[in-house]
């Protein structure tokens, strides 16, 4: 932080004291030196983001074009370059491999669209009913995030205790007090296990949204909400005229975090299902830990990992193309 | 100006701090050597009921040994669920613990990796000569024909635990020698409205033993003697079908078991919910779970007819825990002397009576601690009816490949759905594919 700042107030400076035309050979390396200065106070803090984020993209880059696997792994220099071969079998969807990968790609999307939409959902209808002041609201709102400030594991663990078949909280309710189904249902195994996963993902993912909107309606000016009671606009017109479009922006990059989150998400199946995820709940991050991990080939793992970062960077450019010219033509 | 000098001073030198720092990570790669002989780091399996409890165990026995050589022991007991995976961070980074327990089965994965200190005859000599071992404990500690990867600690294998008085009180005389006579007894135990047999569906490793004896019993393996995964050949097939039709068809094992993965069978054994149990070497969970000795019964694990023995008789997996040296310790004399110490005749006595498991050295064997009716039951299992799982390089892969498959074929029971010789074959097809082709 400090070196930023020091560097731009040295940068404005340099431009200053060199405007005035100057001696030559003495200051030319004093020049130098002050347009050094801004690079030299930035170092640091390079060298810093190249250690923590672009080195080890890089390296999980390179083992990709590798065949990393467990003759290898404890010599990497050792291992015969694979070329595109673990892109290969990533991406032959006849093959075995290509195709749980598929597959597990389709159920990641599905579980994204679900999810994100449900969490944006309910938090924005959270934070429109939270908007007038009444008695507890306070209380509410921290009641509300609660779930997105607990820590990932400690929650996830007691929806696994919830969710169990024999002594679940769930099934109780379900089955021994509503009678809603014949027989307790198995949620952590088999085809439930989809509708498990989302309920915790969306039970997790939603005080976030509800967070985010509750901050954006604090900045639309009341006076918009009156002028449109006085032409006689209802509390769904407000909402579809005044209260969704201020809030664009602000769900332009909510709607991109809580996507790229979920997409990511790994903690949620893992802590739900363990290392072997049911076919029916079996998201990308999972899947790809399962390819290196516990096969013990970090090279296939690798590169669909690569792939996946290819797959997000795609999304997220088109998506933030699309949304900033249309909100461009909206300003005009 | 002179801040600005002490502020581009400051930055050079954290660059130059963090550049250093970057290269420093990778330095102690290579070989071992002896650079450090008055320390040594430990990583213990989770033996007993807790870690905890293997905690209260193995440390007396490290002071022992600091007092005798002076080397101090650092131990941390490492959880199942995270074991291989720290091993294999270890491996990737070569920073890693001195000595370390294995799970047996991974033996022959982990020396392919050759992380770990062949014990050739001479690293042998060291600790007293190979032929001081029990040799079924031998043949699980690495491929054959090569140096073996570990030396085997505690032996274990896996024995018929059965519930006295339900066994009283559904009129059953004496525990079942057969698969068929398991089943017959079920219906009885099922009428007095108890549970029969626990199973852990969703634990992969556990579903490997069952169904790996299951198929000694079809004369069926899983590998080709060259090493090669072969799944689907139709013993293979029968086997994991029978021990997957144990919830589907004859129910005897409670379809809820199909999610359990933390041991659950076990206490629900323990507080009498449930008749049976296979398991290896229980006693000392068992007893940690409130269940007392005279409760419970030990009997081998049932085949399919007459008595245990070699091949199709096969009821038990030779279980256990090898002791390992890191390649790349800094004081390979020292984790030599400690792995002497951790196999000495006394050693054995104490720690093996501590885990209710059974030494694998031949003269700690012969105690009397070890002559117990359920030990002799075990003692004979391994001496007589036992086989080593597969010692190949795949074998960790086909764990997790066959493991899953066993636990999707369990949850399709659980749920109801039809489990054929169709829908397991496609299952471990799945399973072979997924294998490393070579």
């Amino acid at each position: 932080m400090t070196t930023t700042t020091a560097s731009a107030d040295t940068g404005e400076r340099t431009v200053r004291k060199n405007s005035p035309g100057a001696a030559r050979s003495p200051r030319r390396t004093g020049r130098i030196r002050r347009i050094g200065l801004p690079y030299l106070l930035l170092l640091p803090a390079l060298l810093l983001e190249l250690l923590v984020h672009l080195v080890p993209m890089v390296i999980g880059i390179v083992m990709s074009f590798k065949e990393l696997t467990q003759f290898y792994i404890r010599d990497w220099g050792t291992a015969p370059w694979s070329g595109f071969d673990n892109y290969k079998v990533s991406l032959d969807f006849n093959a075995p491999v290509g195709d749980a990968l598929l597959h597990s790609f389709l159920v990641t999307v599905g579980f994204t669209l679900l999810s994100v939409g449900l969490c944006w959902l309910i938090g924005t209808a959270a934070a429109v009913f939270m908007q007038d002041t009444f008695r507890g609201r306070g209380l509410l709102r921290a009641l509300f995030l609660v779930p997105y400030a607990l820590p990932v594991y400690a929650a996830v663990i007691t929806w696994v205790f919830m969710f169990q078949h024999d002594n679940g909280l769930v099934n109780h309710v379900l089955h021994d007090q509503l009678h809603l189904t014949d027989k307790p249902s198995f949620w952590l195994i088999g085809d439930n296990s989809f509708v498990a996963l989302l309920v915790v993902s969306v039970w997790k993912g939603w005080p976030f949204a509800f967070l985010i909107v509750m901050a954006g309606l604090q900045n639309i000016p009341k006076e918009l909400y009156e002028a449109a009671a006085l032409d006689g606009a209802g509390m769904l017109q407000q909402i579809r005229r005044i209260t969704l479009p201020s809030l664009r922006p602000v769900n332009q990059v909510l709607i991109l975090v809580l996507f790229l989150w979920t997409f990511n998400d790994f903690n949620t199946p893992y802590v739900l299902f363990g290392k072997a995820a049911p076919e029916a709940a079996d998201l990308i991050s999972v899947h790809i830990y399962q390819a290196s991990f516990v096969t013990w080939n970090f090279g296939t793992g690798s590169a669909m990992s690569v792939l996946l970062l290819l797959f997000l960077l795609v999304v997220t450019g088109v998506y933030l193309l699309l949304t900033s010219r249309g909100r461009k033509t909206a300003d005009v | 100006m002179r801040s600005i000098r002490a502020a581009a001073v400051g930055a050079v030198t954290m660059s130059l701090a963090l550049a250093a720092s970057a290269c420093g990570g990778g330095s102690s790669t290579g070989g071992g050597s002896n650079d450090s002989p008055k320390t040594l780091t430990y990583w213990a399996s989770n033996q007993g009921a807790s870690i905890e409890v293997d905690k209260k165990v193995l440390q007396p026995e490290l002071d022992k040994f600091e007092k005798q050589t002076g080397i101090k022991v650092k131990l941390e007991v490492v959880p199942w669920s995270d074991l291989l995976n720290r091993i294999l961070t270890a491996t990737t980074s070569g920073q890693g613990p001195d000595v370390l327990n294995i799970g047996n089965t991974w033996s022959a994965s982990l020396q392919a990796t050759g992380a770990l200190l062949p014990w050739d005859a001479k690293n042998f000599e060291k600790i007293g000569g190979k032929d001081r071992f029990v040799d079924s404990a031998l043949g699980s500690t690495g491929a054959e024909g090569k140096d073996p990867a570990a030396v085997p600690l505690y032996s274990m294998a896996y024995a018929l635990y059965y519930n006295k008085q339900i066994f009283a009180d559904a009129g059953i005389a004496k525990p079942p020698v057969t698969w068929d006579e398991l089943i017959a007894d079920g219906k009885k135990i099922s009428a007095k409205g108890k549970s029969v047999l626990g199973a852990e569906g969703s634990n992969l490793s556990e579903n490997i033993h069952h169904v790996f004896v299951f198929g000694k019993q079809h004369g069926a393996d899983f590998f080709t003697p060259d090493g090669k995964a072969d799944f689907t050949s139709d013993g293979v097939v029968a086997a994991v079908k029978q021990y997957v039709d144990l919830m589907a068809k004859d129910k005897v094992i409670p379809t809820g078991n199909a999610e359990y993965a933390q041991n659950q069978s076990v206490s629900d054994f323990a507080k009498g919910k449930q008749a049976m149990l296979l398991w290896q070497s229980a006693a000392a969970n068992l007893k940690s779970q409130g269940m007392s000795e005279d409760q419970y019964g030990i009997a081998p694990v049932p085949v399919q007819s007459g008595t245990p023995g070699t091949g199709n008789q096969v009821n038990s997996m030779v279980a256990g825990i090898n002791l390992a040296v890191f390649k790349n310790s800094h004081n390979l004399d020292g984790a030599t002397k400690f792995v002497k110490f951790m196999t000495s005749d006394e050693e054995q006595k104490v720690l093996n009576t501590a885990y209710s498991s059974i030494p694998p050295v031949k003269a700690a064997q012969e105690d009397s601690a070890f002559t117990s009716p359920s030990n002799a039951v075990l003692k004979d299992t391994l001496a007589k009816s036992a086989s080593a799982l597969p010692q190949v390089a795949d074998e960790s892969q086909f764990e997790t490949a066959v493991g899953t498959a066993v636990k999707e074929l369990f949850a399709d029971a659980a749920a109801g759905r039809p489990v054929t010789t169709e829908s397991v074959k496609a299952k471990l097809q799945k399973a072979q594919q997924q294998m490393p082709t070579k």
